[in-house]
C-alpha cells in the first residue's frame, strides 16, 4: 500500500474521467449491431443458394420447368401474407417503443398469424408438388428450387418460433430495455426474410413463370 | 432401422493394428491425466475456472491447447505419410494400404487447417484483441464460450471417426460425385461434414463477436487509424470470415441434402453439377488462407516493431494492403482449378488478379525490412521466426506466382507442386507465424516467458526440416509425381521421396524441442517469471497489464493517443499510475450453458452421421432447449468492488515500481 500512496501523488485524473460512461454500459447497440451482423452472413448464406439456383435452373432432366409447375396467382396470396405481416411487426414495434404492452402482442398476434398463412401456403405447394411426382429428387432444377424456398421457409419458422418465445417474454416481463432489443432483433430478422422473400419470388418465381 | 442407426460393434476397426495401438495410447495417456486431475483435485478448477469461463485469455489459452493437440494428431498423420511413400517405392506396396492412407490425407488437410491452424489463430486473437484495444472482455462473452466448445466439438468427431467407423476418403476438399453416396457410400464423408459444419458455425460467431468489440468497444481516443496492427489484421480476417464461412455452410448443407434426401445438386445424374461444389469450396476456400495468414502478418508486424524498438514503418500501407488483400482474395478462387476448362478469357482473369495480390504483399514485406532498417533487431524467439518466415514465404510466394500462369498450372496442377506450394506458405507464413505469436505472447497469458534455448532449437529444426521436406516436393513435381498417391514405381522419384521423409523427422525434432521447452519453462517458472507484465518493452495496451492479466484486464479504461499507445503512455511518465479509488467493474459471470449446448449439439451431430434419429432429434432439441434456458437466465454478470481492484492495482503497480528502482 505504501508504494500506492506513493504514487497517487502523480496521478493523472483529467483524461480518464471518459470511463465513467463506461462503467454502467448499455450493450444494446452492440447487441443490434452484432445481430446485423450475423444476418449479413445469413444473406451471403442465401446468397450462396441463389447463385447455385442460378447455375441448376435450366437442368430440369427432361422433368419440369420453373413454367410447368408455378402458380402466381397462388404466390401473390403468399406473398402479400409476408409483406403484410411486415407491416404489422412494424405496428408492433411502434407499440413497443410506446411502452404499450397489449397493443404489441397485439400486433405480434397478427403477425405470427400473417406468418404462420405464409408458411402452411408454402408447405401445401411442396406438398402438391411431390404428391404429383415433383419433388426435390427429380432432377437439378427441382433439387435448388425446393432448397432455396424451404431455406426461406425454415427461417420464416425460426421466426414464428421466436416470436412465439418473445410474445410469452412480453406477457411476463413486459417490455424493460432487454426485451425491446430482442424484439429490434426479432424485426429486423423478419425484414430481413421479407427482402429475401421480395428476391426469391423475382428470381424464381416471376422469372421461372415468363 | 435399429436403435443404434448404422453403428454397431462392427465400426471398430479391431482389424486395424495402426488405430488400436493409437487407441490405447490415447486411452492411457486420458487415464493418466485424469487420474494426475484427480489426485491434485482439479476437476473443480477446471470446470469452474476453464470449462465455463467467458474469460477470453482464459478461452484463448484453450484454443491453443486444442490446437496444439491437434498439431501433434495432424503431424502423426503426416509423418506416417512421409514413411509411406518413402517405404513404398519402386512397386513396394508400403505399410498403409490405401483405404486407409486416403483417410490419412483426408484427416491430416481438415485437422491442420480446421483443427489446428483456425483454433491457433483465434486463441491468440481471443487472448490479445481485447487487451490491444482497451476493452475488459469481447462484446459477447457467453457467446465466445460457445464459439469454443463449437470448435471443441468438431475436433472431438473427427476424432471419434478413429475409433467408430472411418473417416473421408476424398481428400480434405471432398469434390463431388466422389463424395456422393453412391461412391462414398460410409460414414467417412458424413464425419467430414458434420465436423465442419460444427466448427464453422463456431468461427463464424468467432468473427461476428469480434468485429462488434473491435467496432464498438475500443478505448476512448482509438480511432480506426490507431488500432494495433494486430487488430487490424484479425479485423480483415474477422470481415473475411464473416463474408466466406456462409458459403462453407451452404456447400455443406447441400452435400448433406444430396447425401441423405437423394437431392442431385451434385451428383451425376438428373442435371446435378459437381463443378457448383468445387466453385463454392473455393469462394470459402481461398479467402479461407487468407484468414490463417493475415493475422500471422499482423504478428510479425507487432514482433518487428517491439524488437526493434520503433514503430512499424507504414503502418497506413499495412492496414491499406491488408484490406487489398482481402478484397482480392474473393477474386482469385477459379486459380485452384484452371483445369476446369473455363474461356481463356476467365482463367486469364483469375490469372492476373491472383499475380495481383503479390503487390500487396511485398508492400507489407518492405515495410518490415524496412522497419528493421537501422534499427537495433534483438535477435530473439519470435524474431527468428520472423525473419525465417520472410525468406520462407517469399520463395511460397514466387512458386505461387508461377501456379497462377493458367497455362503452367495445367502441367503443375494436382503435382507435388502444388502441394510443395501451399505448404510453403502456409507453414512459412501462417504456422510461423502463431509461432512466433506463441512465443511472443505466451509470458502475457501465462506470466512467465519461454526458454530461450530450446526455442530457438525448435526454429531450427522446423525451419531445416521444412525446407529438407518440401523443396523436394517442388522437385518431384517436375518429375511428374501427382498428389495422393499411395505408392510409387518411379525410380527416379526414390531419392526425393527419401530427403523429404527425412525433413519430416527434422520437423518432428523441432515439434519436441517445443514439447521439451514447455516443460523446461514451466519448472524453471521462477527463474522465468515475468514480474513487469512487459517482459519486451512493448508498444501496446496487452503490455500495460499485469501477466497474467487481471481477470478484468484494466481497472481503468485507458485514454489513447498514439497508435503505439504503451511507448507513448511509458514516454509521458503515465504509465503504472494507481488511484485511490476506482468506479466498480461490470463483469461477466461463467456459465455451462455453452458446453451444455455444444454437447447437445455434438450427439446431434453424431447422430445424424449414424442415422441415429431419436438421438439426433433429442440432441437438437437439447440444444435449443438449453439456449434458450440461457437467454431466461438473470443472474448473468456481477460488479468487481474498489478494494478487490485496489488490492490487485497495488501488486502489479508495486512489482513495476521495484523493477525500476533496482
Amino acid at each position: 500500500m505504501s508504494t500506492l500512496s506513493a504514487t497517487q501523488g502523480h496521478v493523472n485524473l483529467e483524461p480518464h474521467s471518459v470511463s465513467h460512461t463506461h462503467e454502467h454500459h448499455d450493450t444494446s447497440g452492440d447487441t443490434i449491431f452484432g445481430f446485423w451482423l450475423y444476418l449479413m452472413t445469413d444473406c451471403l448464406l442465401f446468397a450462396s443458394f441463389f447463385a447455385t439456383y442460378a447455375v441448376l435452373y435450366m437442368n430440369t432432366a427432361g422433368g419440369v420447368s420453373g413454367k410447368d409447375i408455378f402458380e402466381l396467382d397462388f404466390v401473390a396470396l403468399e406473398t402479400a401474407a409476408l409483406l403484410i405481416s411486415s407491416i404489422t411487426f412494424g405496428f408492433a414495434m411502434i407499440a413497443a417503443q410506446g411502452q404499450k404492452k397489449s397493443l404489441t402482442l397485439g400486433w405480434l398476434a397478427v403477425t405470427f398469424c400473417l406468418g404462420a398463412v405464409f408458411i402452411g401456403m408454402e408447405i401445401y405447394e411442396f406438398h402438391h408438388l411431390i404428391v404429383h411426382g415433383n419433388g426435390p429428387q427429380q432432377s437439378a432444377f427441382l433439387t435448388s428450387f425446393f432448397s432455396l424456398v424451404g431455406l426461406h421457409g425454415l427461417h420464416v419458422t425460426a421466426g414464428l418460433i421466436w416470436m412465439s418465445i418473445m410474445m410469452i417474454e412480453v406477457i411476463k416481463r413486459g417490455l424493460g430495455k432487454q426485451t425491446v432489443t430482442r424484439l429490434s432483433c426479432l424485426s429486423l430478422f423478419w425484414h430481413f426474410l421479407d427482402i429475401v422473400w421480395i428476391c426469391v419470388f423475382t428470381v424464381v418465381y416471376l422469372m421461372g413463370a415468363m | 432401422m435399429s436403435f443404434l442407426g448404422k453403428l454397431s460393434i462392427d465400426a471398430i476397426p479391431f482389424h486395424e493394428p495402426i488405430i488400436m495401438v493409437t487407441m490405447a495410447v490415447i486411452a492411457v495417456v486420458g487415464l493418466i491425466i485424469a487420474g494426475l486431475i484427480t489426485k491434485y483435485k482439479k476437476w473443480g478448477v477446471l470446470w469452474r475456472d476453464w470449462i465455463t469461463s467467458v474469460d477470453h485469455k482464459r478461452l484463448g489459452v484453450m484454443y491453443i491447447l486444442l490446437a496444439l493437440i491437434m498439431l501433434f494428431r495432424g503431424f502423426s498423420d503426416a509423418i506416417m505419410m512421409r514413411a509411406q511413400l518413402a517405404l513404398a517405392t519402386s512397386g513396394a506396396p508400403g505399410y498403409l494400404p490405401p483405404e486407409h492412407y486416403d483417410q490419412i490425407f483426408t484427416a491430416h488437410g481438415v485437422i491442420m487447417i480446421i483443427f489446428m491452424a483456425m483454433p491457433f489463430m483465434i486463441g491468440l486473437m481471443n487472448i490479445v484483441v481485447p487487451l490491444q484495444i482497451g476493452a475488459r472482455d469481447v462484446a459477447f462473452p457467453f457467446l465466445n464460450n460457445l464459439s469454443f466448445w463449437f470448435t471443441a466439438s468438431g475436433a472431438i468427431l473427427i476424432n471419434l471417426s478413429l475409433i467408430f467407423g472411418e473417416f473421408a476418403k476424398t481428400g480434405w476438399v471432398a469434390y463431388p460425385p466422389l463424395s456422393e453416396l453412391t461412391f462414398s457410400p460410409g460414414v467417412g464423408v458424413d464425419y467430414y461434414i458434420w465436423a465442419l459444419q460444427i466448427s464453422g458455425l463456431g468461427t463464424l460467431l468467432t468473427a461476428v463477436n469480434f468485429l462488434v468489440t473491435v467496432f464498438k468497444m475500443r478505448a476512448p481516443g482509438m480511432t480506426l487509424m490507431k488500432m494495433p496492427i494486430f487488430t487490424w489484421a484479425c479485423t480483415w480476417a474477422n470481415i473475411l470470415i464473416a463474408a466466406s464461412f456462409p458459403i462453407l455452410t451452404a456447400v455443406l448443407a447441400m452435400l448433406t441434402l444430396d447425401r441423405y434426401l437423394d437431392f442431385h445438386f451434385f451428383t451425376n445424374e438428373a442435371g446435378g453439377n459437381a463443378m457448383m461444389y468445387i466453385n463454392l469450396f473455393w469462394a470459402w476456400g481461398h479467402p479461407e488462407v487468407y484468414i490463417l495468414v493475415l493475422p500471422a502478418f499482423g504478428i510479425f508486424s507487432e514482433i518487428v516493431s517491439t524488437f526493434t524498438g520503433k514503430r512499424l514503418f507504414g503502418y497506413k500501407s499495412m492496414v491499406y494492403a491488408s484490406g487489398a488483400i482481402s478484397i482480392l482474395g474473393f477474386i482469385v478462387w477459379l486459380h485452384h482449378f484452371f483445369t476446369m476448362g473455363s474461356s481463356a478469357n476467365v482463367n486469364a482473369f483469375f490469372g492476373v488478379m491472383t499475380m495481383v495480390i503479390a503487390v500487396p504483399t511485398g508492400v507489407k514485406l518492405f515495410s518490415w525490412l524496412f522497419t528493421i532498417y537501422r534499427g537495433r533487431l534483438r535477435i530473439t524467439v519470435p524474431v527468428l521466426w520472423t525473419l525465417g518466415f520472410m525468406v520462407t514465404f517469399s520463395i511460397g510466394g514466387m512458386t505461387g506466382v508461377l501456379l497462377a500462369i493458367p497455362g503452367a498450372d495445367y502441367v503443375l496442377h494436382n503435382s507435388l507442386f502444388l502441394i510443395a506450394h501451399f505448404h510453403n506458405t502456409i507453414i512459412g507464413g501462417a504456422v510461423f507465424g502463431y509461432l512466433a505469436g506463441f512465443v511472443f505472447w505466451f509470458p502475457k497469458a501465462m506470466g512467465f516467458k519461454l526458454d530461450e534455448r530450446w526455442g530457438k532449437a525448435s526454429f531450427w529444426c522446423w525451419l531445416i526440416g521444412f525446407f529438407v521436406a518440401f523443396m523436394p516436393l517442388y522437385v518431384l513435381g517436375f518429375l511428374g509425381m501427382t498428389r495422393r498417391l499411395n505408392h510409387s514405381n518411379n525410380p527416379d522419384w526414390n531419392i526425393w521421396l527419401y530427403i523429404a521423409a527425412v525433413g519430416a523427422v527434422i520437423i518432428m525434432f523441432g515439434i519436441i524441442c517445443q514439447v521439451i521447452q514447455l516443460y523446461v519453462s514451466f519448472k524453471n517458472r521462477d527463474a522465468l517469471d515475468d514480474t513487469t507484465g512487459d517482459p519486451w518493452n512493448g508498444h501496446t495496451l496487452e503490455w500495460s497489464t499485469s501477466s497474467p492479466p487481471q481477470y478484468y484486464n484494466f481497472a481503468e479504461i485507458p485514454h489513447v493517443d498514439d497508435i503505439d499507445t504503451w511507448t507513448d503512455m511509458k514516454e509521458k511518465g503515465l504509465a503504472y499510475q494507481g488511484k485511490s479509488s476506482y468506479s466498480p467493474i461490470h463483469m461477466p459471470k461463467n456459465t455451462a450453458s455453452g458446453v451444455l449446448i455444444a454437447a447437445s449439439l455434438t450427439a446431434f451431430c453424431f447422430a445424424m452421421i449414424w442415422h441415429i434419429w431419436w438421438l439426433a432429434g433429442l440432441g437438437f432439441i437439447g440444444a435449443i432447449a438449453l439456449f434458450i434456458n440461457r437467454a431466461y437466465t438473470i443472474d448473468v454478470d456481477y460488479y468487481v468492488q474498489n478494494d478487490e481492484i485496489l488490492q490487485i492495482e497495488g501488486v502489479h503497480i508495486a512489482s513495476n515500481t521495484k523493477e525500476v528502482s533496482a
